[in-house]
């Protein structure tokens, strides 16, 4: 039941501590947590964005930068002068020169034919008359083709531009390498898992991705999803992955530079920093229940000692209280039954004393009055002895100051209950410290009340069992403790110990004396006699004397 | 008979009364009252030897008092103490405002006897020392 009280206040604290201490812990993790994860998101979108920015007017510039050199070309040569193949492969030189990745250069007149050509592939005297982009350049004047296969069967693209000459339109076409401009745009990737490529309107690769796909595949992107403007959005990629897309329109183009990073690569760090601030916590949370728990139960172990003491000294108190109130009756009590006998006393002495007149000594009965007047002084004596002995308040009743060795005594009462103790297969242990002071004290009372307690522990154990005595000092007491085997006593008898008149033997067995006239032995020598018992854990009677140096002779 | 020098003083009559009666049948000339008030009034008059003073008297003041006061009225009086019970602290109080000695109730007249002799003998007078020769004659002789 009492146990109980303090296992529930136990848990009681414990909870609570917790509650209070996790609930601001873990708002704290998560709050900062979320912090943290929008910020590092919204980082990773701005520095995608801004990269799809700043690699649309990088790739538009080169766009224009090969327009511009090509129309320059065309504008400041005769149409007669370039379809020398001599001079159109200086041309080219220049252009590469200059720019760079021109595959090749061609000269194309208004009916389609391919008057001159400077390159790798067959192509001269090819008609383009049929082809899409040669109606394009000749109505616009300037044709950046999607990327296509051509008369050549490889993916390319083509940058013309159409001069006007003497009533006739001729155009200059030049392809630019495919692979130098994939690898353009894919410098445009960010990360190791990012990666950076171009798509024209109807959503066609028009540059190498750096993972899966190539060249005129269709991409698995919806591309209407993509405004005027750079947008940054996340979508799952065809394997399962999340990715993290940026998209801008060329300006001289109507191609799509695609940047996309996968999110859970590039989380990787975020996702590193929250396991860390995971296992942070975890740890933490650990020590604080560790910490928590065994304080609460430190606690709530000193709370019970100390109710414990608490309950004790109440008792000793109510003890003492007890003792006082007993002894002013007492006092009462002989004062009222002294002065009666004392006139007893005067009166047998006054008639004694007249009996010893001359007259009275003739009388036949003078023997028999003689002897009663005796008889009433002997039981005069024994009233008198009775209530002495019963306050104990005689001068040669109080405890004298002897040196005392504790242990000796200890031994020499040990000595004169042996045989007792063995004949009913009782052992007696004692564990004496060596270095107890001598002290100033009475040691035939202090044996009266060692003797007492053992004798006490043989009585409770019967037969079969064992007592042990220990002494022990500090620095001011001296302890003896007589701990038996025994059946112990519950709470409501322990409290009554110390009571005069209470006994647990049978009637006849006791007077229920002994431990009211230790208890006042020792409180007499400064000290306090307790108990300490459980039921069936035995009982330990703890004799405490405060150490008082015997007197110098 | 000669001059009185020795005074009990208890509120009990019985017991002043009888004890009285067996010291004047010994020939030791005594005088008794039955209250402190009673007996500082004899001692101012009376420089008794000794005193025989019961401490508990209810009403009035007690032993101790009346001790403090025949002090001051005449130092060298001894004063004996007689009680029915005594606290280790009354009597402590009792010895240190000089009392001869303490004596518990009920006390044989031989004891009590001795006692005035112990009393008689430390006044020191050829006198005393005569007086007190012969108490203890008397508890010889039982």
């Amino acid at each position: 039941m009492e146990s109980t009280i303090y296992l529930r206040l136990q848990w009681k604290i414990i909870s609570l501590t917790l509650l209070v201490t996790f609930t601001p812990l873990l708002l704290l993790g998560l709050i900062i947590y979320r912090q943290f994860a929008g910020m590092y998101t919204e980082q990773i979108r701005e520095q995608i964005h801004y990269r799809a920015e700043t690699q649309a007017e990088a790739l538009d510039l080169f766009l224009k930068e090969r327009t511009a050199i090509l129309g320059t070309i065309a504008d400041t040569h005769s149409f007669q002068t370039m379809i020398t193949e001599e001079n159109l492969a200086r041309k080219l030189a220049v252009m590469n020169l200059r720019a760079g990745a021109f595959v090749d250069l061609g000269v194309i007149d208004h009916t389609g034919q391919q008057l001159a050509y400077i390159g790798p592939y067959e192509l001269a005297g090819k008609n383009y008359y049929d082809q899409a982009w040669f109606g394009e350049v000749m109505s616009k004047g300037l044709y950046i083709s999607d990327v296509y296969m051509g008369f050549r069967q490889a993916p390319h693209f083509i940058i013309a531009v159409r001069r006007h000459e003497n009533q006739r339109s001729w155009i200059l076409r030049a392809t630019i390498d495919p692979d130098i401009f994939s690898r353009i745009v894919q410098a445009a990737h960010i990360g190791r898992t990012g990666d950076a490529y171009l798509l024209n309107a109807e959503g066609t690769l028009q540059s190498r991705p750096r993972f899966g796909g190539n060249i005129l595949e269709h991409a698995r992107l919806d591309i209407s999803l993509f405004g005027r403007h750079t947008m940054t959005f996340e979508q799952e990629g065809s394997d399962g992955r999340k990715l993290l897309l940026a998209g801008t329109w060329l300006k001289s183009k109507n191609w799509l530079l695609v940047i996309s990073r996968d999110v859970e690569n590039e989380m990787a760090q975020l996702f590193a920093t929250r396991n860390m601030q995971i296992a942070i916590t975890v740890a933490g949370i650990l020590a604080i229940v560790v910490t928590t728990v065994l304080t609460t139960r430190q606690m709530v172990r000193q709370l019970k000692q100390a109710d414990t003491r608490v309950k004790e000294m109440d008792a000793q108190l109510v003890q003492t209280d007890k003792l006082a109130a007993l002894g002013k009756m007492a006092a009462g009590v002989a004062h009222e039954i002294n002065n009666p006998l004392a006139v007893i006393l005067q009166k047998t002495g006054w008639i004694q004393d007249l009996l010893d007149e001359e007259e009275l000594q003739k009388s036949a009965n003078i023997d028999e009055m003689r002897t009663s007047i005796k008889k009433i002084e002997e039981h005069v004596e024994r009233a008198r002895k009775v209530v002495h002995s019963m306050l104990g308040y005689a001068r040669r009743m109080e405890p004298r100051l002897e040196d005392v060795d504790v242990n000796l005594t200890v031994n020499q009462t040990v000595n004169i209950l042996e045989n007792y103790a063995r004949n009913n297969n009782i052992d007696i242990q004692t564990d004496l410290s060596p270095d107890l002071p001598i002290i100033a004290g009475d040691p035939a009372k202090l044996q009266q009340v060692v003797l007492n307690l053992v004798n006490n522990a043989i009585d409770a154990i019967g037969n079969d069992g064992s007592i042990s005595i220990k002494s022990m000092a500090d620095h001011s007491e001296i302890q003896i403790v007589v701990t038996d085997s025994g059946p112990g006593m519950p709470e409501s008898v322990q409290k009554k110990v110390f009571d005069p008149f209470f006994t647990t033997k049978s009637a006849g067995q006791g007077t229920g004396l002994g431990l009211w006239i230790s208890y006042s032995i020792i409180e007499k020598m400064g000290g306090t006699l307790t108990v300490q018992s459980k039921e069936g854990q035995g009982a330990a009677f703890t004799i405490t004397l405060p150490i008082v140096p015997p007197m110098k002779k | 008979m000669q001059q009185p020098n020795i005074l009990v003083v208890d509120d009990e009559g019985d017991f002043l009364e009888t004890l009285m009666n067996r010291l004047k049948k010994r020939n030791i000339a005594t005088a008794g009252c039955a209250s402190g008030e009673e007996a500082l009034r004899l001692v101012k008059e009376t420089p008794f030897d000794v005193v025989v003073l019961d401490i508990k008297m209810p009403g009035g003041m007690d032993g101790i008092q009346t001790l403090r006061e025949i002090k001051k009225i005449r130092r060298e009086t001894e004063v004996i103490l007689l009680t029915g019970h005594a606290s280790l602290e009354t009597s402590m109080e009792g010895m240190q405002l000089g009392a001869y000695d303490y004596l518990l109730k009920p006390i044989k007249l031989e004891d009590l006897l001795e006692k005035l002799a112990q009393a008689l003998e430390r006044r020191g007078t050829a006198a005393h020392q005569s007086q007190s020769e012969e108490i203890r004659n008397l508890l010889r002789k039982t």
